[in-house]
C-alpha cells in the first residue's frame, strides 16, 4: 500500500462560453477508493468526468495522474497519443449507454479481445480464454460469446461493456450512470456484480449517479455538486446519514422510501 | 496499556435548512474517555442523544465541536476533523460497530456479510468464512439460512447477523448500538458470553442497552447521557 494519491485535482474549472460546466473542483482519489459524484442532471458531473477522463479539456485547473512507473503526469499536457494510451490501457470507461462503449457489430468476444490486442496481446487462443474466463465474471454464458452485442438485452450489454473495461487490469475506471435506464432487478445484479469486482481488483473508481442508493452501495467517499460547484463532500455515510448543506438535505430528504 | 477512546467537549446540533433554518442541538459539552477491559454504557431516556455520540465517534456523523482522541496504529487521531480516509482506516482497524439495524446488500450471503469485515482487514477468505461459521452457529442462526441474502430474514436473525458481523474481528473498541433489541432471552445470553469474552481480551466497548437485565450483566460502569444536554447553552 502506497501513501500517494493516485489522482490529484485542482482547482479545475469548465466554461461553456459564460456558462458553468463545473467551477473550482479540487480532490485527491486513492488507490482502491470509490468516488460518487452527485447531483441533479446539469449540475456538472458529467462535464467534471469528461475532464477528468481527458475527453474534454478544462478551462483552468490541473489533474495529474500517478503512472505505473510511480512518476505523476500532468494530464492535461500529455500528447494526444499518450492520453490515447492511458485510456486503452490503465482506465476505464464504463459510459450510461452501452451502444457508447461497445462495438455492436463485432462478438461479444472480440469487444472484450480487441482491448487485449490494444495492449499487445497476439495469441488467438489466449486472448478468447480470457475473454470467457471475463463474460464467466460478468455472468454471461460462454455460449454467447460468438453473438453481437446487439443481441443482448440490456443489462447483459452493460455487463459486457465491464467486463470490457476490465479485462485490462486497469487502475481508474470511470462510470457516467453504470445503472441508468436498467430494470430495478437487472441493477441490483450490476452493482452487486461492480461491488464484487471493485473490491476483488481493488480498483479506483469514480462514479457519477443521481441516485443515492447507488452512492451508498459503491462509494466510500462522495461529492454532491450544484450549479458546477461541489457543495459538499466527505464519508459517504456521513453526508447521507448527516447532510449538512442546504442542497444535500433537499436530496437526501427526496428519497422515496419502499 | 494508553487510553483508548477520549471524548472532550464534543457538541452536534442539527441545522434543518428544510425548516427555515431552525438548529436543534442535541448534545453538548460531551467529556468522557473508555479503558480497556470494560464495557461503558451510555444511559439515559431516548432522545437524549446517545445513538448520536456512537455515532460521531464512528464517523457517521459531523462533529460541530471538540475532540474524540482515538490511539490508532501507534498514533493519536482527532475523530473530529480526521479526513475521510482517516476515518476509513480507523473503522478498518481500530473502532468496530454494531448498529441496531442491518443494512442489506442485494445478493451477499449472510455467511460473507459477516466474513467481510475480516476480508477487509486481509484474512484469507475461506479463513474468514469458518470463523463466521463459528460465530452464526453460537448465535443459533440455522444453517440454512447461512448461504441467503439476510434481506428476507426476521428481524432478529438480521440482528444476530449484524451481532457476528461486529464481533468477529479484533478491533480494540467496539460500539454496540442496542445489540439485543430484537433478540430472544436465549440470543441474549449468548451476547452477554460475547461481551464477556471481548472484554476478557482487552477490548473496550462502548454501548447502548435498553434491556435492564443486559445491562446489568454487562456494564461496568453507566454515563448518565442526560448530564450532557445542550439546554443551558443553547439560545
Amino acid at each position: 500500500m502506497t501513501d500517494e494519491p493516485l489522482l490529484r485535482v485542482s482547482a479545475l474549472s469548465k466554461f461553456y462560453g459564460s456558462r458553468v460546466g463545473c467551477d473550482n473542483v479540487s480532490f485527491d482519489l486513492w488507490p482502491g477508493e470509490v468516488l460518487a459524484v452527485v447531483g441533479e442532471s446539469g449540475s456538472g458531473k458529467t462535464t467534471l468526468l469528461n475532464c477528468l477522463s481527458t475527453r474534454l479539456l478544462p478551462s483552468s485547473g490541473t489533474a495529474s495522474y500517478r503512472m505505473r512507473d510511480g512518476q505523476f503526469r500532468e494530464l492535461y499536457r500529455m500528447s494526444e497519443a499518450e492520453r490515447r494510451f492511458l485510456m486503452r490501457t490503465d482506465w476505464g470507461f464504463v459510459h450510461q449507454n452501452p451502444a457508447d462503449g461497445l462495438r455492436m457489430t463485432v462478438s461479444a468476444g472480440a469487444n472484450v479481445g480487441e482491448r487485449l490486442m490494444a495492449v499487445g496481446d497476439r495469441h488467438y487462443g489466449k486472448i478468447r480464454a480470457t475473454a470467457v474466463d471475463w463474460l464467466s465474471r460478468v455472468e454471461i454464458d460462454e455460449d454467447r460469446i460468438d453473438d453481437e452485442p446487439r443481441a443482448f438485452s440490456g443489462g447483459m450489454r452493460q455487463r459486457l461493456q465491464i467486463a470490457r473495461n476490465l479485462v485490462t487490469g486497469p487502475r481508474l475506471v470511470f462510470m457516467d450512470e453504470p445503472t441508468g435506464g436498467l430494470d430495478v432487478s437487472v441493477q441490483a445484479r450490476l452493482l452487486d456484480l461492480l461491488r464484487g469486482l471493485v473490491t476483488d481488483l481493488g480498483l479506483a473508481a469514480i462514479v457519477v449517479t443521481h441516485d443515492l442508493a447507488v452512492a451508498r452501495l459503491l462509494s466510500q467517499r462522495m461529492m454532491v455538486m450544484k450549479d458546477g460547484r461541489v457543495v459538499e463532500s466527505g464519508l459517504t455515510d456521513r453526508v447521507l446519514d448527516d447532510p449538512r448543506a442546504p442542497y444535500t438535505q433537499l436530496l437526501v430528504s427526496s428519497i422515496l422510501q419502499v | 496499556m494508553p487510553t483508548p477512546l477520549v471524548v472532550s467537549d464534543v457538541a452536534k446540533s442539527f441545522t434543518m435548512h428544510l425548516r427555515d433554518g431552525i438548529k436543534l442541538p442535541v448534545i453538548a459539552g460531551v467529556s468522557f474517555s473508555i479503558r480497556a477491559g470494560e464495557c461503558t454504557v451510555l444511559g439515559g431516556p431516548s432522545g437524549a442523544g446517545k445513538s448520536s455520540i456512537l455515532k460521531m465517534l464512528y464517523g457517521n456523523y459531523a462533529v460541530d465541536e471538540g475532540q474524540i482522541i482515538v490511539t490508532h496504529d501507534d498514533g493519536l487521531i482527532d475523530l473530529a476533523t480526521a479526513s475521510p480516509r482517516t476515518v476509513l482506516a480507523v473503522r478498518r482497524q481500530t473502532i468496530g460497530y454494531v448498529s441496531q439495524f442491518l443494512r442489506t446488500v442485494p445478493r451477499v450471503s449472510a455467511l460473507d456479510v459477516v466474513a467481510e469485515p475480516l476480508v477487509e482487514r486481509g484474512e484469507d477468505r475461506e479463513i474468514a468464512r469458518g470463523k463466521a461459521r463459528a460465530l452464526l452457529a453460537q448465535l443459533n442462526l440455522p444453517e440454512k439460512l447461512w448461504a441467503l441474502p439476510p434481506a428476507t430474514f426476521s428481524g432478529g436473525e438480521q440482528q444476530r447477523v449484524n451481532i457476528a458481523r461486529g464481533f468477529i474481528t479484533e478491533h480494540p473498541i467496539l460500539l454496540l448500538d442496542e445489540p439485543t433489541a430484537s433478540l430472544d432471552a436465549r440470543n441474549r445470553d449468548v451476547v452477554i458470553e460475547l461481551i464477556a469474552a471481548k472484554k476478557a481480551a482487552g477490548v473496550a466497548l462502548l454501548g447502548i442497552f435498553h434491556d435492564h437485565d443486559v445491562r446489568e450483566a454487562v456494564a461496568d460502569r453507566i454515563i448518565d447521557v442526560t448530564a450532557f444536554a445542550p439546554g443551558k447553552i443553547a439560545a
